[in-house]
This record gives structure tokens, C-alpha cells and sequence, in this order.
């Protein structure tokens, strides 16, 4: 049952928020101890808040467009009195003293919080293997990752125990795991949903959006989620894009552009490219025109975008000192607790992009890389703008391959961060993107298609992205 | 082109830990001295475009500050906050001594 559906059959009184909750948790009962999706299953919570949404409906009151639905919520988003943990040792027993914005939102909507999913640690992976409290499998196949770093929500959607999920993208951590278990990912335009509460990792590319089984779900909770929030100085002050209403709006007359150093990029498997070839002509089949495109500084995404996000998370991630919260690893002086907690509280890619950044920002190397990579940020900017000038949205791949086997990756950082090939540029741009799954390789696993729009383009994204599910081998 | 400080070296991670407070081990030294070296040679690929006229972008939104309005409310509550330090006494938190002798 869709989330769309389950609200809608909640609202109605046709189906009890309880039962519904119920289900879920006897399929997390069944699938959890071997997928590992969460970090915390909030059974009782979830129960309490289902009761409530039944009780308003029963005084007749509107409990609103999410009642009922089972939200799996990623483990980097506060939630007030509930373990919050990054998947990182340094916030292992932490309890956050309020909740992030989205998290008020959902469970305004009538939304019901069912856990909290595991991740790559303080969001950095690209397959749900950098947490401290252990990897997720892939529902698809258990011999192979989620993706990652939102691995936990992915994953929970694809196996049924939640209805939709919630995760964060900083260079692809919602639609790289969207694409490897074969749901539907959102990652919107910067500043459209507020990260008051995400847990920074890098604040100028960082935002939260849907991970759902469809298009038309992920439309729901994105406009729940979506506008502005005074808590969030980069929120956005317009109104949020109407998508529910757009998505079903069809590609006539659209303009559609594959962009070839996505398409073209190192390392895409030769089935992923054929699925962006057939997404294409099914598009074309619905009446927009598609032509190949250059966005020619795309294709220094990856490097730039491995300056500066490592440049911003080194920032971010100095307050873990030991003082305030979380870990504390005794020394003799404060400088020495700070150094030890670190290390200790720290896993190793978080140590990794730690150094890496600093190194980055460091004197003597700030210009040639930091200062080189926002310049390239610059011109991947204007390169995409003369491609809006042409196009109303473009298309690539969203993972270079499909799921790969735990352990694949690990030994050597490089080719895990290759993972993010092709969804870093636009995030650099602060675009919004979604990854639809189409079709699944030789081995049966899942592809996912990735169609990217400009700023505020939501609408025109989710037209595409629902002509491109309804095409779906 | 790519800087020659590309070829990172044991000194360097060592400096670069002490600027991000990190107690390292020495094994964790000795990998990550390979491993920078190889991120940062893939990274310096930045180094290939001319940018001699382009403005670096820090944020993708023009960002302007931000006030709310001046209107008091309650901020957290210290008890609740204080509740998750590590260490705390008399309302505040507990650290190590920052500066000269123990008191």
C-alpha cells in the first residue's frame, strides 16, 4: 500500500493508523536483525502517535496529508528526547534536547516516526558501511550494499518497514541509494526544506528530502516537508513548488537533455547507460524532445566537490571537542580530552575527510585547492545555466554501477567516492534531483535513472521523473 | 597546474592532526599519509581549468543575513542540555583545566 494510499485510507477511516503501524513493525519483526536498517525501531513511539492520529480522526478532526504513514527518519536529524547518533561512537548516547524542523513537520502531517536508520557515519559513504554500529544490506540482495550514506531509510522502504523515508544528500547519499535499492529518491533544490536539526556535514550542499517506493509519494512528502523555516537562515522565503499536482502533468512539448559527462562519465556500467537511452525515447514517446548536452566543468564535479565538502565537514565537525555533549575521552588539560575524544569518538572516514579537509584549508594550500574548487564551483554553475537556457531538464545516471558486494569498496576510499560521479556536479549547483528506478541489470538489480532540473524546477523534475516511472520496464 | 605539495608527507598529516585535534596513532599516520596523497592528486584535477577571471562560489544562494523578529522566547532548557555533557556542576560544563597549574 502507497503512502498516498495509506493517508488516504486513514483519513477516510477505512484503516486504522494502529493497524497500519502494526504491520510494518511484524515486517522490521521479520527482516530486521539481517538487513539492519535501523539504529533504533521506535515501536512504542510509534504506536502512541498512530492511537493519537486514530483518536482525531475519530472526533472527526483532519489529522492531516500523512495519517498514518510509517516514516523512517535517518539517524542525523534530531529528534527531542530519542537517541540521535550520526551512526558515529562520538554521539553513541546522545539525546537531542529538541527535533529538527522536518521531524515537527511529519508528525504535524499525522506522520508516524517508526525508527531511526542507519548511515554512513556523520553521512559520509557512499554505501552504509562506514557505521560504527555496523552495515546495511541491500533488501534486493543481502550480499550487497544499500548505497549510501541514507542506506538505512533506503533500505527500509525497499524491504516494507516503513512507507516512505527520510534522507539527507550532500553529494548523492539519498539518490545513490535510491538508485542501488530500487526506489524513488528526492533530493531538492538548497534551501527548499529547512535543515534546522540535520547534523551538519557540509552546509552549503547539505539537504534533506524523500526516499518513497513512487514518484506521487515521494511528491506527498515533499510537500510536507518543503517551505520556509525561520529556524533555518538559508531557508528559502518563497513558497515551495506545487509537485503533487505537476507530476501528473505528462513531457509534451518538453525539453529534455542527457548530459554527456554524466552519461559518458568513467566507471557507468554498460546496462546503466542503455537505461538512460530508454528513458529517453520513453519520454520522447510522450512528446518531449531529447538531445545530448554538454555541461562541460561536470566533469571536475567529483574533484571539486572533494575540497570543498571535506573543507566544510572539517568545520563542522569541531564540535565534537568533548565538552558539550557526547563522548569525552579524559587527558590531563583540555587540549589533550579534545584530541583524545576525537580520535577515539571519530571512525576512519570521518578521521579521512577530517584531515583532508583541514589539509585543504590549510595556509599554503587554501588557494590551489580550496579556492580552486569554489571557482570550479563557479564555472559548473554557469555551465549548467546555458544548459537551462536549452533544456527544461536533464538526464543521467544516478550510481555509475548498480549494488555492489559488502566489502568491494572498502580498502580503497578513492573508488568509493567514485560512487558520487554522477550526482555531485549538480549538487554543487545547489539544483534539485531525483533518481526513478528503471529496469534492473543482468544480475536483477536495480538501475536508477537521475533527472536533474534548475533551481525551484521541482515541478518540471517531477513530471519527468513520474513519465520515466510509469515507463519503467 | 597541480601543486607539488600534492606528495604528502608524515610531517604533513602529523602538522595537519595537531590543526584538527585529532590524538592519531601511528598506524592511522602511516595510512592516511598514502591515502591523502591519493585523494589529493585525484582532487588537484581542479588545478586543469582556468579560473583566472571566475569568482569563487561559496554557497549556491545569495545569502544575506537573516534576522527574526525581536520578539522573546524560551531557549533551551539548561537542566535538559546539561543533562547530555559529559561532565557538569553547578549548572555548567566541567572541563579540564585550560590554562597553567591545577588549581
Amino acid at each position: 500500500m502507497s503512502a498516498v494510499e495509506i493517508a488516504a485510507a486513514v483519513r477516510a477511516g477505512e484503516r486504522s493508523a494502529r493497524d497500519v503501524v502494526e504491520e510494518h513493525l511484524e515486517k522490521i519483526e521479520a527482516r530486521e536483525a539481517e538487513l539492519h536498517a535501523f539504529n533504533y525501531v521506535l515501536a512504542d513511539e510509534a504506536r502512541a502517535a498512530a492511537d493519537a492520529v486514530d483518536a482525531s480522526v475519530g472526533r472527526g478532526d483532519d489529522p492531516g496529508p500523512l495519517a498514518g504513514v510509517p516514516v523512517a527518519l535517518k539517524d542525523n536529524m534530531c529528534t527531542r528526547g530519542i537517541p540521535t547518533t550520526c551512526s558515529s561512537k562520538i554521539l553513541e548516547r546522545w539525546r537531542p534536547p529538541y527535533s529538527a524542523t522536518v521531524v515537527d513537520r511529519v508528525v504535524a502531517a499525522g506522520g508516524v516516526p517508526i525508527g531511526k536508520t542507519n548511515l554512513d557515519e556523520f553521512a559520509m559513504g557512499s554505501s552504509t558501511e562506514n557505521s560504527a554500529f555496523g552495515p546495511t544490506r541491500n533488501p534486493r540482495r543481502p550480499d550487497r550494499v544499500p548505497g549510501g550514506s541514507s542506506g538505512g531509510s533506503a533500505a527500509a522502504v525497499a524491504a516494507g518497514f516503513a512507507a516512505v523515508g527520510l534522507g539527507s544528500d550532500t553529494g548523492g547519499s539519498i539518490r545513490q541509494p535510491a538508485a542501488l535499492t530500487g526506489v524513488v529518491g528526492i533530493k531538492p533544490t538548497y534551501g527548499l526544506v529547512s535543515r534546522y536539526g540535520l547534523i551538519a556535514f557540509a552546509s552549503s550542499l547539505d539537504q534533506i528530502g524523500p526516499l518513497t517506493e513512487s514518484v506521487d509519494d515521494a511528491a506527498l512528502l515533499l510537500e510536507v516537508i518543503g517551505g520556509h523555516d525561520p529556524l533555518d537562515s538559508t531557508s528559502i522565503a518563497e513558497p515551495a513548488p506545487g509537485v503533487r499536482d505537476a507530476a501528473g502533468d505528462g513531457v509534451d512539448g518538453l525539453r529534455v537533455g542527457i548530459v554527456e559527462e554524466l552519461a559518458d562519465a568513467e566507471g557507468v556500467q554498460p546496462d546503466v547507460a542503455a537505461a538512460v537511452e530508454q528513458a529517453a525515447l520513453a519520454l520522447e514517446k510522450e512528446g518531449a524532445t531529447v538531445e545530448r548536452v554538454s555541461v562541460p566543468s561536470a566533469a571536475y564535479g567529483l574533484s571539486a566537490y572533494y575540497l570543498i565538502a571535506p573543507a566544510e565537514a572539517s568545520s563542522n565537525l569541531a564540535r565534537y571537542d568533548g565538552v558539550r555533549y557526547g563522548l569525552r575521552v579524559d587527558g590531563p588539560d583540555a587540549a589533550t580530552m579534545n584530541a583524545r575524544t576525537r580520535d577515539a569518538g571519530f571512525g576512519p572516514e570521518v578521521k579521512r575527510r577530517i584531515m583532508l579537509g583541514t589539509y585543504a584549508l590549510s595556509a599554503g594550500y587554501y588557494d590551489a585547492y580550496y579556492g580552486q574548487a569554489q571557482r570550479v564551483r563557479t564555472l559548473i554553475i554557469r555551465d549548467f545555466a546555458r544548459a537551462y537556457e536549452r533544456f527544461d531538464a536533464l538526464l543521467g545516471p544516478t550510481s555509475p554501477t548498480t549494488a555492489f558486494e559488502l566489502g568491494a569498496k572498502t580498502a580503497d576510499p578513492l573508488s568509493m567516492y567514485l560512487s558520487d560521479v554522477c550526482t555531485v556536479p549538480t549538487s554543487l549547483a545547489g539544483h534539485p534531483a531525483a533518481s526513478v528506478p528503471f529496469g534492473a541489470d543482468g544480475e536483477g538489480l536495480p538501475i536508477g535513472v537521475q533527472v536533474l532540473a534548475p533551481a525551484l524546477g521541482e515541478p518540471v523534475m517531477f513530471r519527468v521523473a513520474r513519465t520515466i516511472e510509469m515507463a519503467a520496464p | 597546474m597541480a601543486p607539488e605539495s600534492a606528495r604528502i608527507t608524515r610531517a604533513d598529516v602529523e602538522h595537519v592532526a595537531m590543526l584538527a585535534r585529532l590524538a592519531l596513532t601511528d598506524d592511522e599516520i602511516e595510512q592516511l599519509t598514502g591515502e591523502l596523497g591519493a585523494i589529493v592528486d585525484y582532487a588537484a584535477e581542479v588545478s586543469a581549468l582556468d579560473t583566472a577571471d571566475v569568482p569563487p562560489t561559496a554557497h549556491p544562494l545569495p545569502l544575506v543575513n537573516v534576522f527574526r523578529p525581536d520578539d522573546p522566547r524560551p531557549g533551551l532548557d539548561r537542566d535538559e542540555v546539561l543533562a547530555q555533557a559529559p561532565a557538569a556542576e553547578d549548572g555548567q560544563f566541567r572541563v579540564p583545566r585550560i590554562l597553567g597549574d591545577a588549581p
